[in-house]
């Protein structure tokens, strides 16, 4: 409970700076508004006003600040508002028996949910296989591993796309493959390097051992370089995961994809709605950190039974 | 003990050449080296660093390529030993792995090696026992003391049937009282078990303690200068070490180190 108290101060400072940015982020959009309801504002017109510093029309229009917390439309809505459009298309769903429902975001985020799995199967599997082929060949070492970098230096949002047309030619259909794949593009990678790490990370001693009892190759893969790549995979599963979800989202933004939450993130740019935007994003957070925890309690769990915890 | 293993020598070395290419030059490592080891001796190799002591081990053990001369390990070539198993290796570091417990370090020679599962639980039992670590099968390597971890992997080397035990300072890294308890335990193991043993040291006291053969080596190159066959009777205790005979096998030994330069820069 002692680690609670610096994370709630943390996300208390987080908070009070999300509400006092909304004050300069919604003067303007909040200023329109009392003008087109017959208030009288300084500047008058619109236009004089988008010549003034953010900082000057608060200092001159004091009263029209707490307007900017509570409009439908802002350009930055405020934590309550973003807590409650989450619960609307969360919690109330749900109370209403329409959790799955394709306005529910409990739908989309399944959906962003489930790619992100496949994705992350997919990009797990093949890091680990990339890794075991550099670890015990050189000419994968030299052949893979620049690759390996150089794909990590193409923007996603460039190459997503590209898979996305790739896949519609191949005769796929949905776009569930190719949301794993550009998933899985971005969850190899840290799989991959913490793997290779890992699978050479016993002593020449530890070797040298294996070789007196004339074990075989797969014998010391399985029980010295496997085992001792445990805590390395762990903590590359972790990464990777979350890039996994970010792959699905970045899969799903320019796709046209209509359910996920990376299309919420779309539909609510296109429809300015900037609420189901912010609603979007934060259950994207929140779905991160469930899979990061779970992956955690299962490291901790792994490494407990391998007696690593010490 | 069988007729044939008392005429053929277990280790023997004729002409022994290692060098190793560095990126600083050839560093001749072994020079020259002769040596017979017969079955049941307690050999140990003692000489300041780079005399080449630890790599005419790993080279009985081929964990390193002579680069001239001959060495047969019970008459095989040390591959070919190796293949067969014929040695217990006990490194430096315990490097027991930290995810198995004692018991399952112990089975790990023998899940390799094929043996039975019940087979695999006797023997451990049986060696738990001898290094005098019976109840600690379940512990992991961390909960265990340095010494413990030693003696551990001394059991793992001794739970399959090589007859041969090479061992590079297995107790350097360990304080001097625990040093002499494991030298004691040593000598009683290697009594009730009749096995050849190599031994690495750094130690004047240890070397004399323990072995009934103790071969001198100094650096650059790596040679052996003296080779002394111990007066000393077989069943050794502690004090054994406050005896004249000691103490003159002690000194012989200095004075070989001596001889061979080994102190002077």
């Amino acid at each position: 409970m002692k680690n609670l108290v610096p994370i709630l101060v943390v996300l208390a400072a987080i908070v009070a700076l999300w509400y006092a940015a909304v004050a300069p982020m919604n003067i303007r959009i909040s200023l329109d508004q009392a003008e087109r309801a017959g208030q009288v504002v300084t500047p008058e017109t619109s236009r004089e006003r988008r010549e003034t510093s953010v900082w000057v029309l608060m200092a001159s229009n004091p009263g029209a600040i707490s307007g900017g917390y509570a409009l439908e439309r802002p350009r930055l809505p405020t934590p309550g508002q973003v807590g409650q459009e989450l619960w609307k298309t969360t919690g109330e769903m749900v109370a209403k028996g329409r959790a799955f429902s394709k306005r529910s975001l409990i739908y989309h985020a399944g959906i962003t949910l489930k790619s992100t799995l496949w994705g992350f199967l997919l990009g797990t599997t093949l890091g680990i296989l990339a890794a075991v082929a550099i670890v015990y060949s050189r000419v994968a070492d030299m052949s893979l591993m620049p690759w390996a970098i150089i794909s990590q230096t193409i923007p996603i949002v460039a190459l997503a796309p590209m898979i996305i047309v790739v896949s519609s030619q191949l005769g796929i259909e949905g776009r569930g493959v190719p949301k794993a794949v550009i998933s899985a593009y971005l969850c190899y990678f840290p799989v991959l390097v913490g793997m290779v790490k890992g699978l050479r990370s016993p002593s020449l001693p530890q070797l040298d051992l294996l070789k007196t009892y004339n074990a075989s190759g797969a014998q010391g893969f399985f029980k010295l370089r496997l085992p001792s790549s445990v805590p390395y995979l762990f903590t590359s599963l972790k990464v990777g995961i979350a890039a996994a979800l970010v792959g699905t989202i970045v899969g799903e933004l320019p796709t046209g994809a209509v359910s996920g939450l990376g299309a919420r993130i779309l539909i609510g740019d296109q429809f300015g709605t900037p609420l189901a935007i912010w609603a979007a994003l934060l259950a994207a957070a929140i779905l991160a950190g469930l899979l990061v925890t779970l992956l955690d309690m299962l490291q901790r769990l792994a490494l407990r039974r391998m007696g690593l915890n010490a | 003990m069988t007729i044939e293993s008392t005429t053929q020598p277990v280790i023997e070395a004729r002409q022994l050449d290692l060098t190793f290419q560095t990126n600083d030059g050839p560093i001749h490592a072994l020079k020259d080296v002769n040596l017979t080891i017969d079955k049941g001796d307690f050999v140990s190799f003692i000489g300041p660093s780079g005399c080449g002591k630890t790599t005419f081990l790993r080279c009985i053990a081929a964990l390193e390529t002579p680069t001239g001369g001959t060495l047969t390990v019970n008459g095989m070539t040390p591959d070919e030993a190796r293949r067969k198993r014929a040695y217990g290796y006990v490194f430096q570091a315990a490097g027991l792995y930290p995810w198995r417990t004692i018991s399952k370090n112990i089975k790990l020679p023998l899940e390799i090696m094929g043996y039975s599962a019940a087979e695999q639980e006797e023997r451990v039992k049986k060696v738990l026992e001898l290094v005098d670590l019976e109840g600690f099968g379940g512990k992991f390597p961390w909960q265990l003391s340095g010494g413990m971890q030693q003696r551990a992997s001394i059991a793992r080397a001794l739970a399959f049937d090589a007859d041969i035990l090479l061992m590079d300072e297995p107790f350097g890294a360990l304080d001097e009282i625990v040093r002499d308890h494991l030298n004691e335990q040593l000598l009683a193991l290697w009594a009730r078990t009749e096995k050849t043993i190599g031994f690495v040291t750094h130690s004047i006291p240890e070397a004399v303690y323990l072995s009934t053969k103790i071969v001198v080596m100094s650096p650059r190159p790596g040679r052996i200068t003296d080779v002394i066959d111990s007066p000393l009777p077989k069943e050794r205790p502690l004090d054994i070490r406050d005896t004249p005979e000691f103490i003159e096998v002690a000194h012989r030994v200095r004075e070989g180190l001596r001889a061979g330069h080994s102190y002077d820069d």
